[in-house]
C-alpha cells in the first residue's frame, strides 16, 4: 500500500513512511456488523474475566437447576410410564373385600368370593370391558432336577396375557383348549427361568410343581418391578383348570373360587364408569343389601403410578420456581454490572462516538455484551446440568432423562435474560452525549 | 468586533471551502436567561490550511470545536463542510460525518487502555465497516507516519506519554479524514514533547492535511499560519502570520 503515498520517492532519513496523509479508504459498507460487535464485546468480557465469572454465576446455577430438573423430571416420567405400561394399560383388578365372619375381620381377599363363572360374566354384562380373567395364586416351590425356588404360581385365563399385556420370550402361551382340558403346562417369567435352568432353554423341559410334572411351553418377556417394587418377573403361570385339579386342592366349597380377576377396559372408556359398573356389577351378584359395604375392592394400578408421577411433577415446579427465581437474580446482576461497566467506560463511549459510532453500534455493543455474559453462563449451566443429571444417574440411581429440547430453551431463555436487563444499560451508554462523555472523570 | 472580512481570503479556493460558517451560534437555555457559548461566527478555512483557536476558558474557542467537529449542532447559523450542509443533522448521520470526514487529537490521549497501538487505531475503522485485514494494513500505515511503525503492539502504559499522542494522531489519520481537529494536543506534555508533536502536525499540514487546534497557549498557536481568537462567544481576531518551525527549533528534520 505504500506506493500510493509520495513520500516513497523522496528520499527518507529512516525507514519510516514520511507524515503524509494516508490514501483515501474505499468506499465501505457502513456501520459496524454484528460480528464486529460480538467481538468487541468478548474483548471488553476478558479484560474483566473474574468480574465476568462472578456475574454470569446466577445465570449459571439457574440454567443448571432448570437442565438438572428438566432431567430427573423427566425420568421420573419415563420411569413411570414405562411402569404403567408394565402393569398393562386400562387394568382394574379386583380382588375380595375384607370379609367378616362372625364379627371377626378376616382380612382382604383372605375368604375367596368371587368365582370363575363372574369372570366370565363381566365381558358380557358390561360392554366396555374388552377381557376379564379371573386368577387364584399362591406361593409354591417349583423344582428343576436340583434346583428349586419359591415363586408365585397363578391358574389363570388365557386372557390373563392380554389383559397384563405380556408377551412371549421363548415358546408360546397356553390355548384355550388346554386351558379347558386342564394340560399340565407352565409357562414361567425370566426370574423363575434364570433361578431353575440359568443359561439353558427351558422351553420343552419339565418342572415340578408340588411334585406334579408341568412341561414348560413358554417363557415371559420381561417386565421389571411394579409401581410397588415387586419383581414382576418372578411368575409362573398355568391354565385355570389345571391350578385347580392338580396344585391348589382346594375344598369342595371353593372349587370354582378366584381370588382377583383382571379387567382390561376398551381404550377410551372411562376408567372410572366400569369402576363403578363392577361394583354395582357384584353388589347384585353378591346380593349385597344397601346399607351394607362392597364385597370387592377395585384397584386402578395406572392410578397408583400416576401418583408417583404428580409427586415427580411436584417437585420439578418446585425446582423449576427455584430455576426462575435464581435466572431473575442472575439477570439483575447482568444489568447491575452492565450499568457499573457504562460508568466506568464513559470516556471510552465518548472516544467512540466521536470517531464515527452510531448510538445504535454502542446499543448494539452493549447489548450484545449483556446478552454473551449471560449466554456464557447459560453455557457453562448447560455443561454442569447435563454433568450434574449423569452423576445422579451413575452415583444416585435416579432416573434421567436430559431432554434437548429443554436445553436448547434453558439457553434461549439465558441469553433473552441478558437481552432483557441488558438493555437499559445499553440504552443508556447508546445515550450519552460525546461531548460531555469524552470529558467524564 | 464583528469579523475581519479583509483578513479572509477573497474568493472561495478551487475546490471549495473546507469549512464555512455563517452566523453560527450555540445558546444554552440556563435559568431564566440563555448562555451564548458561541455568537454568529462567519468563517471560512481552505483545504490545507492550519489554523489555531485561541482564547481563554469560556470564550467560546471549544464551543467552536465541538460544532466544527459535528459532536454538537448550532441553536442558529450554518455550518458547511466541505460544501455539505451539515448544521441539522440527525445523530447518526453527524456520527457517520465524524467518522469519514474528522479525526481527534484529544488533550489526554483517550486510548484505550488495555489495547495496543494497532487496535487503538485501527478502531475507528471498525464503524465504518472495513474489514479487518484492510483495517490492519492501514493501522499500520498510519502508526507508520507518526513514526511508531515499531511499537504497532505496544500498550498505552508501554509508550511515552508523546508516543501515546502520535497513537492518537495515527487513529486521527487511519480514516483519511479531510480535517484533524486537535484540543489542546500538547496540553498534557511537556514542551519538549509537545514541540515534538507541534512538528508533526506541521509536517502532516505541509503533506496537505487540514488542521485546527485549539490551544490557550499563544506559543502553540505560532506554529499554525492563522489564528483565531475568541472571547465572549465571539469571533474578534484572525489574523494569518508565517508560523514558526517546530522542526527547526528541535533541530530535528521531520520532512
Amino acid at each position: 500500500m505504500n506506493e500510493l503515498s509520495p513520500a516513497k520517492a523522496a528520499p527518507a532519513p529512516a525507514t519510516e513512511a514520511l507524515p503524509q496523509p494516508l490514501p483515501p479508504l474505499p468506499p465501505a459498507r457502513s456501520g459496524l456488523s454484528l460480528g464486529e460487535a460480538a467481538f468487541a464485546a468478548l474483548s471488553a468480557l476478558a479484560a474483566n474475566k473474574l468480574r465476568a465469572a462472578l456475574t454470569s454465576l446466577g445465570i449459571f446455577i439457574g440454567v443448571a437447576a432448570v437442565i438438572v430438573t428438566v432431567a430427573v423430571g423427566a425420568g421420573a416420567r419415563q420411569q413411570v410410564l414405562s411402569q404403567i405400561q408394565s402393569l398393562g394399560a386400562n387394568l382394574l383388578l379386583v380382588w375380595g373385600a375384607n370379609v367378616r365372619l362372625g364379627g371377626v375381620s378376616l382380612g382382604a381377599g383372605q375368604r375367596p368370593n368371587m368365582s370363575w363363572d363372574d369372570a366370565q360374566a363381566i365381558p358380557r354384562e358390561i360392554p366396555s370391558v374388552e377381557v376379564a380373567a379371573g386368577t387364584i395364586r399362591q406361593q409354591m416351590q417349583v423344582v428343576n432336577g436340583n434346583q428349586n425356588w419359591s415363586t408365585w404360581v397363578n391358574g389363570t385365563d388365557p386372557a390373563w396375557f392380554v389383559a397384563h399385556e405380556w408377551q412371549v420370550a421363548e415358546g408360546r402361551f397356553f390355548t384355550e383348549e388346554e386351558a379347558a382340558g386342564g394340560r399340565k403346562v407352565v409357562l414361567i417369567g425370566q426370574t423363575v427361568a434364570e433361578n431353575l435352568f440359568g443359561d439353558e432353554n427351558p422351553v420343552g423341559r419339565e418342572v415340578r410343581v408340588r411334585a406334579t410334572p408341568f412341561e414348560v411351553i413358554g417363557v415371559l418377556g420381561r417386565k421389571g418391578q411394579n409401581p410397588m417394587g415387586q419383581d414382576q418377573d418372578d411368575v409362573v403361570v398355568m391354565p385355570y383348570w389345571t391350578a385347580r385339579r392338580s396344585v391348589m386342592g382346594a375344598s369342595r366349597a371353593f372349587a370354582r373360587a378366584v381370588g382377583s380377576i383382571s379387567v382390561k377396559v376398551h381404550e377410551g372408556e372411562s376408567m372410572a364408569d366400569v369402576e363403578e359398573q363392577l361394583r354395582q356389577f357384584f353388589r347384585q351378584r353378591h346380593r349385597v343389601a344397601a346399607n351394607e359395604p362392597d364385597t370387592v375392592n377395585i384397584r386402578n394400578l395406572s392410578e397408583i403410578a400416576a401418583t408417583r408421577d404428580a409427586s415427580a411433577r411436584t417437585l420439578s415446579l418446585l425446582l423449576a420456581a427455584v430455576a426462575a427465581v435464581s435466572l431473575l437474580v442472575g439477570g439483575i446482576g447482568v444489568m447491575n454490572i452492565m450499568l457499573v461497566s457504562v460508568t466506568e467506560r464513559t470516556r471510552e463511549i465518548g472516544l467512540r462516538l466521536a470517531v464515527g459510532a452510531r448510538r445504535r453500534d454502542i446499543l448494539r455493543q452493549f447489548l450484545l455484551e449483556a446478552v454473551l455474559l449471560a449466554l456464557l453462563g447459560g453455557a457453562a449451566g448447560v455443561l454442569v446440568g447435563i454433568g450434574l443429571a449423569h452423576g445422579m444417574s451413575a452415583w444416585g440411581g435416579w432416573p434421567v432423562l436430559i431432554q434437548w429440547d429443554a436445553v436448547g430453551l434453558a439457553v434461549a431463555v439465558s441469553g433473552l435474560t441478558g437481552l432483557f436487563f441488558g438493555y437499559w444499560p445499553a440504552r443508556r451508554a447508546a445515550k450519552l452525549d460525546p461531548i460531555v462523555a469524552l470529558r467524564h472523570e | 468586533m464583528d469579523a475581519l472580512p479583509e483578513t479572509l481570503a477573497p474568493s472561495p479556493p478551487a475546490g471549495g471551502w473546507l469549512i464555512e460558517t455563517r452566523d453560527l451560534s450555540r445558546h444554552y437555555p440556563s435559568g431564566e436567561g440563555v448562555v451564548k457559548a458561541l455568537d454568529g461566527v462567519d468563517t471560512t478555512i481552505a483545504p490545507g490550511e492550519f489554523v489555531a483557536a485561541m482564547g481563554p476558558s469560556g470564550s467560546g474557542k471549544s464551543t467552536f470545536l465541538n460544532l466544527i467537529g459535528c459532536l454538537d449542532q448550532p441553536t442558529r447559523g450554518t455550518y458547511r463542510l466541505a460544501g455539505e450542509d451539515v448544521s441539522r443533522l440527525p445523530p447518526d448521520r453527524l456520527a457517520e460525518l465524524r467518522g469519514r470526514k474528522i479525526g481527534f487529537v484529544f488533550q489526554s490521549f483517550h486510548l484505550l487502555p488495555r489495547s495496543d497501538a494497532l487496535t487503538n487505531v485501527a478502531m475507528p475503522l471498525m464503524y465504518r465497516g472495513v474489514p479487518r485485514r484492510i483495517r490492519r494494513d492501514r493501522a499500520v500505515m498510519a502508526l507508520e507516519r507518526v513514526g511508531l511503525g515499531q511499537r504497532i503492539h505496544h500498550t498505552p502504559s508501554q509508550l511515552s506519554g508523546g508516543q501515546q499522542q502520535r497513537v492518537a494522531i495515527a487513529r486521527a489519520l487511519a480514516t483519511g479524514p479531510e480535517l484533524l481537529l486537535a484540543d489542546e494536543p500538547t496540553g498534557a506534555l511537556d514542551s519538549r514533547t509537545g514541540l515534538e508533536i507541534m512538528a508533526l502536525f506541521q509536517a502532516l499540514n505541509r503533506a496537505g492535511v487540514s488542521i485546527l487546534c485549539v490551544t490557550h497557549d499563544a506559543d502553540v498557536a505560532a506554529f499554525a499560519g492563522r489564528t483565531l481568537r475568541f472571547r465572549d462567544g465571539k469571533l474578534f481576531e484572525d489574523t494569518r502570520y508565517p508560523p514558526v518551525d517546530a522542526a527547526a527549533m528541535l533541530g530535528v528534520p521531520f520532512a
